[in-house]
This record gives C-alpha cells, sequence and structure tokens, in this order.
C-alpha cells in the first residue's frame, strides 16, 4: 500500500470527527425540544465563538491528533532519503517493527536482545517503581490527610513542593553526586572503613532507580492526599470504635477509598518513569538499559526517524495498555483518573 | 393606552415540561404587578422570558407594544434584579451600578456623576469605592437596585430581591422598593412566595400555580373574591371543607360536606352533583353554643395575637378548623376541650371547583 | 506505652526519613557548590568558594540557552492559557455525547509520554513543511512551543475547568441583562473572575516549560535551552558549576515563592477586613430597623 493513501487517511480521520460534531449539534438545533435554547455562536458571541473553535481546533487537531497520526504514519514507511518521501517506493512497510524484534529489516532469524531486554526492562522497573512510590507515599499522604494538623500540613504540601521547583535534570544530577565513585557515600562509606574500593553504584543501576523512584514521587503523593483527603473521618472513627485493627482500616476503608487516586498517581508515575529520559542519561551506566535512550539515539544517531517513530509508538502503546489495564484493575473511567 | 409588558399566550416548555401554560396578561405603565405562587411555579422562568433569557416555546412577548421575538436580553428596555442579586465581585459598588452605562459607551467621568447620584438615591453616599463583599445584605439589595435603574429600563423586573434578607429588613426594605418605585415612576414587575409582600406593595397581582395564572387582580378581589380553590387556599387564611354541590340556586348554592350541608355563594356557577369545596375565612366564622349553627367542633387551643384571637378546633370528623375573634369577644371564648357551634353568613364563604386542586 | 503512641512514634521517624530522603541529595548539590574541588563533591569540604558562579555566568552557551528558555517559556504562556481556557470552555458547550470522548483528547497529552509529544510533534511540521514549503515554521524554537504547549495546555485546561466550575452564569446575565455585548461579558465578567487561575497558570505553564528536556529535546532541533545545555554537560562530565545553577535556580523559585505567599496573605487580610466590614454594616442595619420601629 502505497504512502499516499496514508496521509489522506490522516486528515480524513479529523475532518469525519469535526463533521460528527458538527451533524450532533446540527441535529439538536432541528431538534423541537431545544426550540428556546440558543446555539453556540449566538450563545457566546461570535468573537468569543471564533477564538474558542480557531483555539480548540488548533490545539486538537495541528498539536494532539495530527501529529500523532503522522508519528504513526511514520512508523510504517521504510527508511528513505527526505527527496524520496512520498516517490515510487514509498510502500508501507512493517520493517520497522520487524527490526525492534529481529535486530534487522529482513531475517527473522536471531531476536533483537539489546532491545527487547531494555524494553522489558523498562516496562517491568517502571512498575515496580510505580509500586514503590505507592508504598513510599501512602503513610504521609494518610498522615497528611488524616492526622495533621492544618498548620502542619502546610508546612508538609510546602516541603513536598520544594524539591519538584529543582528541575528533573539537576534532580537526577544530585543523585549522580551522591552516588558517584567520589561521590558522598562512597567518601563515607571508605572514611568509615566499611569498604576500601569505591562501590559503582551508576554501573550497577542503583543510583538510576534511586533517581527515577525519587524523580516523580510527588504526583503519587498528592494523588493520593486528594482521594484521602475526602475520606470521611467518622468512618475511621467508627471502624475504630467497633474494635477494627489498624492494618484492617487500611485495607478495607482507606484503600478502597483512595482508589481513583492510586488510579492516576500510578498511571502518571508510571507514565513519566517509562518515558524518563533525563535521569537514565544522567544516571545511567555505560551498560544500563533503558528504552527512551535508545529511541533518542534512532534519531540523533541512527538518524532512522521511520524506526524511531515505531519505537516511539511501541512505548506509547505499552502506556496506553497500562493504563487501560489500571482502569480495568480498578474499575474506573478516565474522567475520574484525570484530575 | 399601550401595556408596558404584554403576554400574549405564552407557554414556555423544557423538553415534556411545560414550565408555564398559555400565560395572557396585560400590565400597565407605572403599575406594581407582583407574581405570587409557590416555589417551582415558575415565576423565575416567566420573569427571564419577559427579560429576554427564554424564547417561549409559544406565544408572544410585547414590551411597550414591541414584538420581542428575536431581540436579545441585552436590547430589552428591560432590568433584571436576579434572586442572587449577582453583583459582580470584581468590580467596586460604584463600577456595578454604572456597568449598564459603561457598556452603552458613556465617559468616565460623566459615569461617576451617575454613580453619585445613584449613590445618594439608595443612601449609600460616598461608598462607591468599597467592594462588594464589604456591603450587609440590606446594602447589596440597594446596589443591585441602583445598577438596574442606572440603565433607565422602562420595566424593572424583581426576582424575589428580599429573600436573602433578615425578616425585620425585609419589611423595612418593602416600604423602601415601594418609595424608590414612587419616585422613578416606571413599571415593577415583582416575584415572590410571600403573600404579604405582595398584598402590602402591588398595585395587581397574578397568583401563579404549576405554570398557570390563576387569577389576576388586586389584593382585596384575590382575597374576597378567588375564581379557583388554589387562590382561595393560598392568599389568605381560610377554612376547606370538601363536598359534592347538593342544590344550587340563584347566588348560593349547597354542598354536602362530611358535616353536613354547608351554604355559600356560588361564584363559578356550578351544577348541582359537581366536586365543590367550600371556603370560608376565619374571621367568617363566629362561634355559638353547640347544637346551634351549621358546624360542630371542639376547642382545642387558643393564640392572643392582641386585636385578634385564633382560636383552633377539631371538628367532629377529624378536620381542623380557626376561627379569628376580635379583641373583647375573645374574653369569651371558651377553655380547650369545649363544645361549640360554628355560624357564617353564607355569602360570606364561597364555593369553588375542586378540580386542578392538589394542595392541602 | 499505648499502641498508638507507638505508632505516631514510628510515623514521626517515617516522616524524618521521607524529608531526609527528599531534600538530602538537593543539599548535598547544593553544598558542593560552594566547595572548591573541580569534582563535585561535598566531604571533605576543601574551603568556601563562590567560583563557581562566576564559571557558571561566564559560560556563554548557558546564558544563551537561559535567554531561549525564558523566549520559548513566554511564549508558551502565551499560547497555552489561551488554548486552556478556550479548551475549558468549550467542554460544558460540547455535545454531550461526544463529551467524553472530547476529553480523552485534550487530556491525552497529559497521560502521552514527553518524549513522544516530542518526537510526534517534528515528524508532523517537518512533513507539513515539506509539503507545503512554510520552511520558516520547521525552527527549534516554534516547534518546541508547539510541542510544549501541546500538553502544558492541556494543565492550564485543568486548572481553568476547577475555576470555572466556580463560575455563577448569573453575572454573565446580569451583564447582559444591563445592555453588554458576548463579547463584553467575556472581557467584563470572564476573564477578570479567571485571572486568579490565569496567574496560577502562567506560572505552572512557564515554570513547566522552562524546565522540560523530554519534549524539548527533540523539538529542539539544532538550537539548545538551558535543560538541552545542561543535559549535554552532564553528559561530558560533572562540575559544581552544574550544582550552582541548580542554586541559582533554587534561589530564584524560593524569592517566587515567597513573593507569592506574601501577596496571598495580603489578599487573605484583605478579605478578612471586608467580611469584618461586611458584618459591622449588617449589624449597623439591624440597629437603624429597630430604632425605626421605636
Ligand atoms: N432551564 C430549565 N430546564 C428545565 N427545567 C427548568 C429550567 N428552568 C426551570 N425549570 C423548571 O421549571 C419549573 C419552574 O421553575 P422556576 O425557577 O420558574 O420556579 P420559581 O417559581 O421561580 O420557583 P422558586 O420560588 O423556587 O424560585 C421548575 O420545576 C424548574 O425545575
Ligand atoms: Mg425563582
Amino acid at each position: 500500500m502505497h504512502s499516499s493513501i496514508g496521509q489522506v487517511v490522516i486528515y480524513v480521520i479529523p475532518a469525519m470527527v469535526l463533521a460528527w460534531f458538527g451533524w450532533l449539534a446540527w441535529r439538536d438545533r432541528r431538534d423541537p425540544a431545544n426550540a428556546g435554547r440558543q446555539g453556540f455562536v449566538a450563545r457566546n458571541g461570535w468573537p468569543v465563538a471564533g477564538f474558542l473553535v480557531i483555539a480548540v481546533g488548533f490545539w486538537t487537531i495541528f498539536m494532539i491528533v495530527l501529529p500523532l497520526f503522522s508519528m504513526i504514519d511514520l512508523s510504517f514507511r521504510p527508511k528513505l532519503p527526505p527527496p524520496q518521501w512520498g516517490g515510487p517506493k514509498d510502500f508501507y512497510t512493517l520493517d520497522n517493527y520487524r527490526y525492534f524484534l529481529f535486530g534487522s529489516t529482513t531475517s527473522t532469524a536471531a531476536w533483537n536482545v539489546t532491545h527487547l531486554t531494555a524494553f522489558a526492562l523498562t516496562i517491568l522497573t517502571s512498575i515496580a517503581i510505580t509500586a514503590l512510590d505507592f508504598v513510599i507515599c501512602y503513610p504521609i499522604a494518610y498522615y497528611m490527610a488524616k492526622v495533621a494538623r492544618p498548620n502542619r500540613l502546610r508546612l508538609m504540601m510546602l516541603m513536598l513542593i520544594a524539591p519538584y521547583w529543582v528541575n528533573e535534570i539537576l534532580r537526577a544530577f544530585a543523585f549522580r553526586i551522591l552516588f558517584s565513585s567520589q561521590g558522598i557515600i562512597n567518601n563515607v562509606l571508605m572514611a568509615s572503613g566499611l569498604i576500601d574500593q569505591p562501590v559503582d553504584f551508576l554501573a550497577a543501576d542503583v543510583a538510576l532507580y534511586a533517581g527515577l523512584a525519587y524523580a516523580y514521587l510527588l504526583m503519587m503523593m498528592f494523588a493520593l492526599y486528594n482521594a484521602l483527603d475526602t475520606l470521611d473521618g467518622n468512618l475511621i472513627e467508627a471502624a475504630r470504635d467497633l474494635g477494627a485493627p489498624w492494618w484492617h482500616i487500611h485495607a478495607f476503608i482507606a484503600i478502597p477509598h483512595a482508589k481513583p487516586g492510586i488510579a492516576s498517581g500510578s498511571t502518571l508515575v508510571f507514565m513519566l518513569t517509562a518515558g524518563s529520559l533525563a535521569a537514565p542519561l544522567v544516571l545511567g551506566g555505560p551498560r544500563s538499559l533503558w528504552f527512551t535512550p535508545i529511541v533518542y539515539d534512532r534519531f540523533y544517531q541512527a538518524f532512522n526517524w521511520q524506526q524511531g517513530a515505531a519505537y516511539a509508538l511501541i512505548l506509547l502503546v505499552a502506556c496506553v495498555v497500562f493504563v487501560l489495564g489500571v482502569l480495568r484493575l480498578f474499575k474506573l473511567g478516565l474522567a475520574e483518573i484525570a484530575r | 393606552m399601550t401595556s408596558a409588558v404584554a403576554l400574549d399566550h405564552v407557554s414556555i416548555r423544557f423538553g415534556s415540561f411545560t414550565a408555564v401554560d398559555d400565560a395572557s396578561l396585560d400590565i400597565a405603565p407605572g403599575e406594581f404587578f407582583s407574581f405570587l405562587g409557590p416555589s417551582g411555579c415558575g415565576k423565575t422562568t416567566l420573569l427571564r422570558t419577559i427579560s429576554g433569557f427564554v424564547e417561549p416555546s409559544e406565544g408572544v412577548v410585547r414590551i411597550d407594544g414591541k414584538d420581542m421575538r428575536g431581540i436579545g436580553s441585552n436590547q430589552r428596555p428591560t432590568a433584571l434584579i436576579f434572586q442572587n442579586l449577582a453583583l459582580f465581585p470584581m468590580m467596586s459598588v460604584a463600577e456595578n451600578i454604572v456597568y449598564g452605562l459603561r457598556v452603552r459607551g458613556m465617559g468616565k467621568s460623566e459615569r461617576m456623576k451617575v454613580a453619585d447620584r445613584l449613590l445618594d438615591l439608595i443612601a449609600l453616599p460616598g461608598q462607591g469605592n468599597k467592594r462588594i463583599d464589604e456591603l450587609s445584605g440590606g446594602q447589596k439589595q440597594r446596589v443591585a437596585i441602583a445598577r438596574a435603574l442606572a440603565v433607565e429600563p422602562k420595566v424593572l423586573l424583581l426576582d424575589e430581591p428580599l429573600s436573602a434578607l433578615d425578616l425585620k429588613l425585609r419589611q423595612h426594605m418593602r416600604s423602601e422598593l415601594k418609595e424608590i418605585q414612587r419616585r422613578v415612576g416606571i413599571t415593577f414587575i415583582y416575584i415572590t412566595h410571600d403573600q404579604g409582600e405582595a398584598l402590602t406593595m402591588s398595585d395587581r397581582i397574578a397568583v401563579m400555580d404549576r405554570g398557570v395564572i390563576q387569577q389576576i387582580g388586586d389584593g382585596r378581589t384575590l382575597y374576597n373574591h378567588p375564581r379557583t380553590a388554589f387562590v382561595a387556599s393560598f392568599v389568605g387564611e381560610t377554612n376547606i371543607l370538601a363536598g359534592k354541590v347538593a342544590t344550587a340556586e340563584g347566588e348560593l348554592a349547597e354542598v354536602a360536606t362530611a358535616h353536613g350541608p354547608l351554604s355559600g355563594a356560588n361564584a363559578r356557577k356550578l351544577m348541582s352533583g359537581s366536586d365543590a369545596m367550600l371556603f370560608i375565612r376565619p374571621e367568617s366564622l363566629r362561634l355559638t353554643a353547640p347544637g346551634a349553627g351549621a358546624i360542630r367542633g371542639t376547642i382545642v387551643g387558643s393564640a392572643f395575637e392582641g386585636h385578634v384571637t385564633h382560636v383552633s378546633l377539631v371538628a367532629a370528623d377529624g378536620s381542623k378548623l380557626t376561627v379569628s375573634v376580635n379583641g373583647e369577644a375573645a374574653r369569651l371564648v371558651p377553655e380547650p376541650g369545649a363544645e361549640v357551634g360554628l355560624v357564617y353568613r353564607p355569602e360570606e364563604a364561597i364555593i369553588l371547583p375542586s378540580e386542578g386542586y392538589a394542595h392541602a | 506505652m499505648s499502641s498508638r503512641s507507638v505508632f505516631s512514634a514510628l510515623m514521626g521517624v517515617y516522616i524524618l526519613v521521607f524529608f531526609a530522603y527528599l531534600f538530602g541529595p538537593l543539599v548535598v548539590m547544593g553544598l558542593t557548590a560552594f566547595n572548591t574541588p573541580a569534582y563535585p563533591q561535598v566531604y571533605p569540604f576543601e574551603a568556601f568558594t563562590l567560583d563557581w558562579f562566576a564559571t557558571l555566568f561566564a559560560d556563554a552557551d548557558m546564558m544563551y540557552g537561559l535567554r531561549k528558555s525564558v523566549l520559548i517559556g513566554v511564549l508558551v504562556v502565551l499560547v497555552s492559557v489561551p488554548v486552556g481556557l478556550a479548551g475549558a470552555m468549550m467542554m460544558t458547550q460540547v455535545h454531550a455525547r461526544a463529551r467524553s470522548f472530547y476529553y480523552l483528547v485534550v487530556v491525552s497529552p497529559v497521560l502521552t509520554p514527553g518524549v513522544i509529544i516530542g518526537i510526534s510533534t517534528v515528524v508532523f511540521w517537518r512533513q507539513t513543511t515539506q509539503m507545503t514549503g512554510l520552511k520558516f515554521f520547521y525552527d527549534g524554537t516554534v516547534l518546541t512551543v508547539l510541542a510544549q504547549s501541546s500538553f502544558i495546555s492541556a494543565y492550564t485546561m485543568l486548572i481553568f475547568l476547577a475555576r470555572l466550575q466556580r463560575f455563577d452564569h448569573t453575572l454573565e446575565e446580569a451583564a447582559l441583562d444591563l445592555g453588554a455585548s458576548r463579547a463584553q461579558v467575556f472581557r467584563n465578567i470572564l476573564i477578570p473572575f479567571m485571572m486568579p487561575a490565569i496567574g496560577s497558570a502562567s506560572a505552572i505553564a512557564f515554570l513547566s516549560s522552562f524546565e522540560n528536556y523530554n519534549t524539548t529535546t527533540f523539538a529542539i532541533l539544532a538550537d539548545k535551552t538551558l535543560v538541552t545545555v545542561l543535559a549535554g554537560r552532564l553528559r561530558q562530565g560533572t562540575t559544581p558549576a552544574l550544582s550552582a545553577l541548580a542554586v541559582t535556580i533554587v534561589a530564584v523559585t524560593v524569592c517566587g515563592a515567597i513573593l507569592y505567599e506574601y501577596l496571598k496573605r495580603r489578599e487573605a487580610r484583605e478579605a478578612d477586613r471586608r467580611a469584618l466590614n461586611a458584618s459591622r454594616a449588617e449589624l449597623a442595619d439591624l440597629n437603624a430597623v429597630a430604632q425605626d420601629a421605636a
């Protein structure tokens, strides 16, 4: 199938969605039940209506949907020099995905072990880090939401946000200073005589995992806090009066209540961790495996944009699957977690 | 003379729900006209139709003789005072008052003059720079009135403007509102579910129930000559006795009730056999010896209110009745537990059809 | 000792450990900015110096990146604040049956990894500019603004949605009733009401843009921002000048936060004063009525 078909499809789909919106509005106007209601333009006035349509239209179409579609489109196209794009050789192909699986666009003899393990490791580690962040944050979030007095709460909030004013790269850099072979941890360990050779935390990925767990804690914290904050304190009191043990209160009252918060926190942390580029670049050792730097290299080392697009899409699909999985697991809708 | 506001068979429907059903009326220029009815009867909806926020599903609204179809609320010569006042919190008091002039393009210095004049009118001189949230409820109320008056509307629409106020202030504001209307001389259309407000301030009142205008008239007419069972029961205190018309001849008719046959004025010329309700005002009933009079009852209590005493009774069938006794006669009211008879003049009782009456 | 107090003691320890984890790395990094060795270290602390700050400000690439970051940040604010506002205002007006679909589309950038937003933006605009010949559009700054705004607009939209929920639509009607046009209602009523949200959305938009790396590194093409310069430096090796940069950023944001807190407190005091005035006026009214009656 030639790539020009894809170009048509890319533009036809948004146009069809817009037509659907327009049709719904048109049918509404004709519905006699709505006779007295005002239409979109009458309700907003044409200057504001124009602003709304242009701003939202440009945003959704040119900044969200079309870029995504063209990335998907590109990922199915062969690597060609730009002058040949759309030319006679530009047919859709699965080459880029085949490369991800087998390390070659032609042979399927051997698995692409490096990329596949990097991908699997990234996903599994991200899940583990998401779980770890939940475990770290839950007691603090519960304390803030249900125990702390207002003054203490304000202070804790401020202290939670403060570290996140420092940008992501510098936060990673801070971990590098801590964990490097001449870093403070090694220095202290050696001075105390526990070790006599510096431990290479970077190569062992200790620094990377610590840094990643640190990087997006705040998202989990606030998601949990917001959910727990709406939990009725009387419920906890009542359970306690009835003699429920402490773990019972958390397992059967607090955590079920915080489900939407857990879901939204997990989704965000997973997405940010799996997609993080800064921490692996700064904290990864020479043999560290993380998927995003590989994607980056497809673009700016291998200059193979088609393949890069395919890799990016694989990552995106993994994130979508994770989000859907979480929604299914917690039996929630998207609107409940995206807050 | 063209009427200030005319409704011509106006119906308003939201989906399948009819909020206002076939309303027709004429309001004269300079009139203080009220809509009175219980919560949810469609008063606000009707007012929003006059001010242009709701298009009628059927019928025509005319203001000053002009058909208002297709004319937006910002083009109509009306000003609405909202139930929650809707003062702009981001503007000062003076800016609120002259907002309507600002959007009409009046210059700033001129606007400030108008603001000062109106601040004097509402007795808030020199307070133009305050913020809205610095004002008391009564002051906010007056700012809302000034803001509406600033645009010199032909008709001022007021949606329960006093409901948020303290009881005492409310009574005080009644006379203030009336005074403002006398001074500016424009038509006021006033909405309330408080009959005291409606009766004291209005030239005429439209009583509404479940979207239907039941009756239009001045307070006295509504009180003395209600045309529907709803009006009879909603305006003023009354005793209600349900039954069937037994005999109808001339002005009077007899209704077979649980207390036996009782006669009253047959205001709607009901035929014998139709379901009817007999309404007797507490002041039309007089106590008499047990056995005498048309109705028997047992006294259960009395409430002394100075010039009048309200006596409550229970009839033989368990229904409750109220009798008001004036001045000295109150001393003669027997103790609770005593059996008494009740008499009334048949022409002071009113027989009305019970159809469409659902309120107890 | 009761089990309750054991728990609260444990909790206290946990909170301390947690905040140590949160601040420890940053404190260590901050200290290295003031220590003389060329490799960032706190232990042993050899001598206090401010030289690393001088090195930092003399770094031409960094300063170029800083200017670029500020420029991009400002442009992102200018794009994402109006777009987010439009997106929020559209939310209630989209047909009920299409609303969840619309919601999915506009919040999807929040749930999409930043690298993918950067990649897809570059891919799309490279193709489009090649097809249409709008070459000037294929520029690092423009693409970065577009790519960052795609998800930052979703942030601002969420902020505006929260504020819009508290908007009293009778204010709009009151203005219309007084003769305002729709555009005047928007300008005089809605925008002033949204002002606090516009302020915080602008701050968040600027900060998110300024510190963004994942999206920017793709969209910036051959150009550079402060953060991409920083990332490049870190790949070459670490120097205390980078710690000095962190210290500077923290100092600036802390000043900003203090200013913000100060303004907020002042506003709160003002509101208290007005509420007090209101209750005084209420009392005066009641007294006046009581005297009238007497
Ligand atoms: N936009 C609307 N859509 C659907 N139903 C509506 C709408 N506006 C009003 N209604 C319904 O119309 C009826 C009349 O409402 P309206 O606000 O006019 O009552 P009201 O007499 O002003 O009552 P209140 O004294 O409580 O203010 C109510 O049952 C209300 O639920
Ligand atoms: Mg109402």
